[in-house]
């Protein structure tokens, strides 16, 4: 029978401020615990939240990004239930009237085209501690240095209709959030994390009853949880059964998931407006100044690649991935103004694949955009070819050294001169007389022959143009 | 001496006439006689006490006298001190130590006030008997058989025996001007956001405000001034507040042109009909300092009790969430697991009102209830609000008795929580409005103290100021003291 996936997914991403959302606690990750805590982030009797506007503007900033609607008004609610990792007893978020609603996210899907996914709204809160239980014996550990750290919750339509479809979003998303610079959204350490809602239909009919696989952080994990959740849902509907709307826990280790809580035994968070903090109030004109002070997205940056550079989609793709990434190859093609197509060639192919062996990023690249602009200037004047450039490149690598030095150090130049070129041409068909008669007795695939054995007699010096111009002259006989 | 008013002792501070520490050991010694009697402090650090006093001697003759410079302030026991324990009167917080002050804690501080103590207060604050205090009841001064009010019980009981010149307290729902009126003190609930509720511990955030509880309008005047003012670590505290030349305020000695609204819904069947002549007598007395008295109708007062029992157990059913055992306060003995630490800490921890508004709250706040309950609550506050801003169309300020009836018996209404709700019948609205209010005492219904309130529009203190004051000085109430407590002492009056 013919089924219809739909997914809607739930981020929460942290915020990247200096500060906690509602007090002066750093956010720095990974410190010892409980040493990034005041009495308001632990919830003390008197304490009172005071919003963190740095917060505010970076959550609009996202909200322009996707093309939505900033509310000039929003509100902040108590979202109320026990846990030891949550000070208050209730998480300050924004329940009835979000910062940020209506906005959109394009993907490119594999079955259904360009596709545009829906996002209902970006609200802010707060995040809670961490609790420890394991290697602990009939206690907890509490560790509060989260609590209290700025989150975006962005909440997507139940638009995507495959695991792939909502991998393309999530990267996508990730993506711009990254080159907004609002989150550092490492997903390891949390800062970007998924609930996916799934549910399966057949095509035309309603939707069918979801569940929520909760918080999973790698792109791998998500898109195996639902197309476990998938299979699952399916089976028990083929089965007779019926789907129980409830929460799900993915476990990495086992490949499946497990039911957290059924909806039955769902909390009632009994939200209500959050009578410390006033209604959140932003001019039109903060919005439009924070409009003004943003960045080029990726999809921007890619058309512009296209068009300004003259770059495949494959390689403008490649090349901005990250800020990093795009912003690497700009200084690069500043350096070598000359080609930025060999540029991003040599960059997408050579570097990228070179800094993945040595497990790099491009910004730990130990050859800066000018060095790599100085090797690709040595291509383009012809003082080495690009199979030279190939081990230059390796040596920088290496040693750091710059591409001038090491062709001259390992005398590298280029052979450009004729005469070298025709001697050794002329040497190599003395020695090879049987090649040349089947050559000139019309083997032309020879040809490949005789230009092997002179880049090898050149040790890959001679200028590759040059040699085969000459063989076909000296050839002819 | 001791049932001088805190502007009073500043004169003779003023004058060298006597010192901080000769004052502070004047009302210590009241207090070392006294209070096993009242109940009114539930924490008294002589020593910590006489040390602030000396400090501000010394500080005088250094630098000169500051806003309150050596006068002694006690304060309810919910604003959080660095010295000694701050327990909010609960079992849940026994022993608990702030490691900070409350912002208004600092502001009197650095005006060079001499904080007596903490005083005895309804658990959490909630109550209007001051019965509901996990150190026991405190009792009123002009009747120790009767309940001094509350929630901020120990704080009327202190000033009105003189056991101390002037007290901090707070009001949510009438708990700074019913005991005030109970105890024939004078008691001013500021506008809200006009002090930073930092600090203090929360029961209902949108209708907790700090006042003071004193003998004289100047006096509270003089407190208000000091704790007021924007703090930016309170969000709701307003930054743009119309600033109020406060001791100006009390120069007013007639009520020339001043049009006082009367509502029709203040002056019921039920009320107390001599605490209804007092009133009435006051209002005459206001006519002939040159007011015009006004009928005016407030239609949604009736809602008002029903709303603010909605919406101040739902605030604190949230507020109170953090006393939950895990980083400080009582967690009960060998917890089976996280749940059983939960409720039984929370069980042991918590008394029957506070669990009573608990579960009212959490239940007005449910899935499904919420829209019959806390929403209904909310439109009801805003028809009150507008009630208020319709009616200062036509009146410069509203006056209305305090409560319907003078201090009653301890255990009189323990039993019966909804009598025990009407005693706030006539503050609670000002509260819901967030409008200043200010009770002073305007006569007497057997032998206990009636009191006027006054309510103004937002922002107006000093039209409160300006009224009361005048009221004041045509009328001697505010000079009785409670017999059983003002033996002569040193000769000095």
């Amino acid at each position: 029978m013919n089924w219809e996936v739909v997914i809607g997914l739930e981020v929460h991403c942290q915020i990247n401020t200096k500060t906690k959302a509602f007090c002066g606690c750093s956010t720095a990750f990974g410190s010892e615990p409980n040493t990034q805590t005041c009495p308001v982030c632990l919830g003390m009797p008197g304490q009172l939240p005071v919003l963190n506007t740095l917060a505010v503007d970076k959550t609009i900033l996202t909200g322009l990004a996707i093309g939505a609607q900033i509310n000039l008004e929003s509100k902040f609610d108590r979202k109320n239930y026990f846990y030891p990792d949550l000070p208050k007893g209730y998480q300050i978020t924004q329940f009835t009237v979000p910062l940020v609603e209506h906005g959109y996210i394009d993907i490119t899907t594999k079955d259904r085209g360009d596709r545009r996914i829906g996002i209902t709204r970006i609200h802010m809160e707060e995040d809670a501690g961490k609790s420890m239980h394991e290697g602990l014996d009939a206690v907890s550990h509490i560790d509060l240095n989260r609590s209290g750290i700025p989150l975006m919750e962005i909440v997507s339509e139940p638009d995507m209709r495959s695991s792939d479809e909502a991998i393309a979003y999530l990267k996508n998303l990730h993506q711009v959030i990254r080159f907004l610079g609002v989150s550092g959204a490492d997903m390891e350490k949390g800062q970007f994390r998924c609930d996916a809602n799934v549910s399966v239909r057949h095509p035309g009919d309603e939707f069918g009853t979801r569940t929520e696989m909760k918080n999973m952080n790698s792109f791998r994990f998500i898109k195996q949880a639902i197309d476990y959740e998938v299979m699952r849902q399916i089976e028990v509907i083929e089965d007779g059964g019926e789907v129980v709307q409830e929460s799900r826990l993915w476990d990495s280790v086992k490949n499946e998931s497990r039911s957290m809580r059924s909806k039955e035994e769902a909390n009632d968070y009994r939200y209500f407006p959050e009578p410390d903090l006033p209604p959140l109030r932003v001019s039109q004109l903060e919005v439009d100044n924070i409009k003004a002070g943003m960045p080029e997205l990726p999809h921007q940056l890619r058309a512009r690649f296209e068009t300004e550079f003259g770059l495949s989609a494959y390689d403008a793709d490649v090349l901005t991935q990250t800020r990093e990434l795009s912003d690497w190859y700009e200084a690069l093609v500043a350096a070598h103004p000359a080609d930025p197509k060999r540029c991003a060639n040599w960059m997408a192919n050579e570097l990228l694949g070179r800094l993945k062996e040595l497990n790099k990023n491009i910004e730990d690249s130990p050859v800066s955009p000018n060095q790599f602009g100085e090797l690709m200037d040595r291509m383009g004047d012809n003082t080495i070819s690009g199979k030279i450039a190939k081990d230059v490149l390796d040596a920088m690598l290496e040693s750091g050294k710059s591409a001038d030095a090491i062709i001259d150090e390992k005398g590298l130049k280029q052979v450009s001169d004729t005469g070298a070129i025709d001697a050794m041409i002329l040497e190599i068909m003395a020695a090879n007389q049987g090649q040349v008669d089947a050559y000139r007795g019309g083997k032309d695939k020879l040809f490949g022959f005789f230009v092997g054995q002179v880049m090898k007699a050149s040790k890959g010096k001679a200028n590759p143009g040059m040699v085969n111009q000459r063989l076909k002259e000296l050839l002819k006989g | 001496m001791p049932f001088s008013s805190l502007s009073h002792i500043q004169t003779r501070l003023d004058n060298a006439e006597t010192t901080a520490v000769e004052v502070a050991q004047l009302y210590l010694d009241r207090i070392a006689t006294h209070n096993e009697t009242l109940n009114a402090f539930v924490y008294i650090d002589a020593e910590h006490v006489l040390a602030q006093a000396e400090a501000s001697d010394k500080h005088r003759a250094k630098h000169g006298a500051r806003a309150l410079e050596g006068l002694p302030i006690a304060v309810k026991d919910i604003f959080c001190t660095q010295n000694g324990p701050t327990q909010c009167c609960s079992n849940i917080l026994k022993d608990f130590h702030a490691p900070y002050d409350a912002h208004v804690i600092t502001k009197l501080k650095e005006a060079g006030a001499v904080l007596v103590g903490k005083t005895n207060m309804d658990e959490f604050a909630m109550g209007s008997s001051n019965e509901t205090s996990a150190f026991g009841p405190c009792r009123n001064p002009w009747n120790t058989d009767t309940i001094p009010g509350g929630s901020s019980g120990g704080s009327a009981a202190a000033v009105s025996a003189a056991l101390t010149p002037a007290a901090l307290g707070t009001d949510t729902g009438g708990s700074i001007r019913q005991p005030a009126s109970l105890t024939g003190i004078t008691g001013l609930k500021p506008t809200y956001g006009r002090v930073s509720r930092r600090g203090i511990i929360a029961f209902a955030s949108s209708l907790d405000q700090a006042g003071p509880m004193t003998r004289t309008v100047k006096d509270a005047a003089m407190i208000t001034s000091v704790i007021s003012g924007h703090d930016s670590g309170d969000a709701t505290s307003v930054a743009d507040a119309p600033e109020l030349d406060w001791l100006a305020a009390c120069d007013k000695t007639d009520m020339k042109g001043l049009r006082i609204g009367v509502p029709k819904e203040y002056f019921v069947e039920g009320m107390d009909a001599e605490v209804r002549a007092s009133v009435e007598a006051a209002l005459k007395q206001c006519e002939a300092l040159g007011a015009e008295l006004v009928d005016i109708s407030l239609p949604n007062t009736k809602l008002a009790v029903a709303a603010y029992y909605v919406i101040a157990p739902s605030e604190a059913s949230a507020n109170l969430s953090r006393y939950d055992s895990v980083r400080f306060g009582h967690r009960c003995d060998n917890p089976e697991d996280l749940l059983d630490m939960y409720t039984r800490s929370r069980d042991e921890g918590f008394g029957a009102e506070v669990k009573r508004r608990i579960l009212t709250g959490a239940f007005a706040l449910s899935s499904g209830y919420y829209d019959a309950y806390y929403l209904k609550a909310q439109q009801v506050r805003t028809m009150i609000q507008q009630d208020f801003l319709t009616a200062f169309e036509n009146v410069d300020i509203i006056a209305t008795p305090t409560s319907p009836i003078t201090a009653f018996k301890l255990g009189e209404k323990t039993d019966d929580p909804l009598t025990m709700y009407l005693s706030d019948i006539y503050t609670i609205a000002v509260n819901l409005a967030g409008l200043p209010g200010l009770s002073q005492p305007c006569g007497f219904s057997a032998d206990l103290p009636v009191g006027l309130q006054w309510i103004a529009p937002a922002w107006r203190e000093d039209v409160l100021l300006s009224a009361a004051s005048a009221y004041e000085g045509a009328t001697d109430w505010h000079n009785k003291s409670p017999k059983a407590f003002d033996e002569v002492s040193g000769g000095e009056s």
